[in-house]
């Protein structure tokens, strides 16, 4: 599983990383970071919710 | 805990609640007849932009659906522009408007709210709220003739209409009954310093003020406020708030009451649940106060809670989040999470109001009640948790200290 963010599309509004901190980070310079781009299997739901609660859709789970 | 056999599952609003939940029905492995109907002609779309992007012009339809992937793999029997007209909870049924009836062994509400109305408007061409594509389009078409706007409201949706307008080079006025923009929600501190911001951005905004009449002969052309000034405008936004849409629901069995009156786990009858604007529901989280959210983050989560609640019959488990909004004026993030009123105590612990990049928590019996914040995503996030860990406010204020 990988996940791919739509960099163009993303606002930076941090909610990925109130579901999943340990995949997304937001700095403090506002831009979003990912920690793990194919995390463990395991994770999975949480990167499913990420992907539902994106309010720009910008998330997409790639296998 | 039982668990129903359900074959019918009905949702009725085709938006984000009601598209999450059939989602969700579907992933969970519901695979019986599945119905979404909605009123409007459209495929769920995301209405967040229509008071920003798509108002600007930068933005088209195409890039606001809801749904990337092909509907098909939903499988669903699907009714646009055909509102339902009635429930019918012992028989288990929906009419919709043309006359169908629709039978169903367990039923989603979401249909969302709608815009308040002024009393007393007169039927002028050029008077719009804003909820819907077709609302914005009709909006932006007077937008690009190059219409003098006059907001009436200075919420969310006003300010960012008035955001929207600017950017454009449109002349607009905002006029606000309390003393300051979102002076409930934000308090007059934060309420302040967004007056001062639209008024550097060119918005004339009049606060403190009523407005007694919409004129015009036939179309609008001014809007009198009480004292007798007049604000000369050829469009009038009316953006004074939003009712649940629960007019199809009276005389349905179900409780209504700002809202489709729910259980802590979202059930309002047996087989019945809501999610999205027109749910209300006790929110442990917050004492089992009951709450009624009109924000995103908060339709998305109980379209697929509701549907998840429906499936496995767990009555159990409490739908209890942090509330979480955001808009969006200028270029800058407006986020606010947890629930507060500007009149808690607030304590600003980063940076500064003047430079539109800053933390305020709020506090509320000893606990941190809520968080808003300009340009600061992260720390947001941060507080967030700690209001849905029920954290107190001397742990917050020390945590804040720590991390300057
Ligand atoms: C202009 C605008 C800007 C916004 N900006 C933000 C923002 O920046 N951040 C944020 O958090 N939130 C924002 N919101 C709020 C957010 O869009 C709503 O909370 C969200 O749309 C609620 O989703 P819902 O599915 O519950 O209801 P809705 O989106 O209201 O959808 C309900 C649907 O049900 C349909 N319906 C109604 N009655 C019937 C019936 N009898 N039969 C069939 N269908 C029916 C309606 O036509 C509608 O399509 C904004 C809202 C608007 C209008
Ligand atoms: S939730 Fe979406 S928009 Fe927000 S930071 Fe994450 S990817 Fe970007």
């Amino acid at each position: 599983m990988k996940i791919v963010v739509d960099f163009d599309k993303c606002k930076s509004n941090a909610v990925c990383m109130g579901v999943a901190p340990e995949v997304f980070e937001v700095r403090d310079d506002n831009f979003l970071y990912i920690l793990q781009e194919e995390p463990a299997e395991e994770l999975r739901p949480k990167m499913e919710e990420a992907v539902r609660t994106c309010p720009a859709g910008a998330i997409e789970l790639v296998g | 805990m039982a668990e129903p056999l359900l074959e019918n599952i009905t949702v009725v609003g085709a938006s984000l609640a009601g598209l999450r939940a059939v989602e969700t029905l579907r992933r969970e492995g519901f695979a019986g007849r599945l119905t979404l109907v909605g009123a409007e002609p459209h495929l769920p779309y995301d209405r967040p932009p229509l008071s920003k992007e798509l108002l600007a012009g930068i933005w088209e339809h195409d890039q606001i659906l809801l749904r990337k992937a092909p509907y098909a793999g939903l499988e669903l029997e699907l009714y646009l522009g055909n509102p339902a007209v009635a429930l019918d909870v012992g028989k288990r049924t929906v009419t919709l408007a043309t006359g169908i009836e629709i039978a169903w062994d367990g039923l989603v509400i979401a249909t969302g709210s709608q815009p308040r109305l002024l009393p007393n408007a007169p039927a002028l061409d050029g008077l719009y709220t804003l909820r819907t594509l077709d609302d914005c389009f009709a909006i932006r078409t007077r937008l690009d003739a190059g219409a003098r706007v006059c907001v009436i409201g200075a919420g969310f949706i006003g300010a960012e209409v008035a955001a929207a307008c600017r950017s454009r080079g449109l002349d607009v006025t905002v006029l606000e009954m309390l003393e300051q923009p979102m002076v409930r929600g934000v308090g007059s501190v934060i309420g302040s310093v967004l007056a001062e911001l639209h008024r550097d951005q060119g918005v004339d905004l009049r606060c403190s003020v009523a407005v007694d009449a919409i004129e015009g002969d036939g179309k609008v052309e001014r809007v009198r406020l009480v004292g007798g000034a007049v604000v000369e405008c050829d469009l009038v936004l009316v953006a004074i708030g939003a009712v649940p849409t629960t007019d199809w629901l009276i005389g349905s069995a179900l409780t209504l009451d700002n809202g489709v009156v729910c259980d802590s786990s979202l059930l309002a009858a047996p087989l019945v649940v809501a999610a999205g604007d027109v749910c209300r529901w006790p929110n442990a989280l917050f004492g089992g106060d009951l709450m009624r959210i009109e924000h995103w983050t908060n339709a998305a989560e109980q379209g697929v809670f509701a549907a998840h609640r429906l499936l496995s019959g767990d009555a159990d488990t409490a739908f209890a989040p942090v509330p979480f909004v955001w808009s969006d004026q200028y270029g800058i993030k407006i986020q606010c999470a947890g629930r507060f009123k500007g009149t808690d105590r607030m304590e600003l612990v980063h940076g500064a109001l003047s430079d539109h990049r800053f933390v305020a928590i709020f506090e509320s019996a000893g606990v941190i009640s809520g968080v808003l914040a300009f340009n600061q995503p992260r720390q947001v996030m941060i507080y967030r948790r700690m209001i849905a860990e029920r954290a107190s406010f001397s742990d917050a204020l020390s945590f804040a200290a720590a991390n300057q």
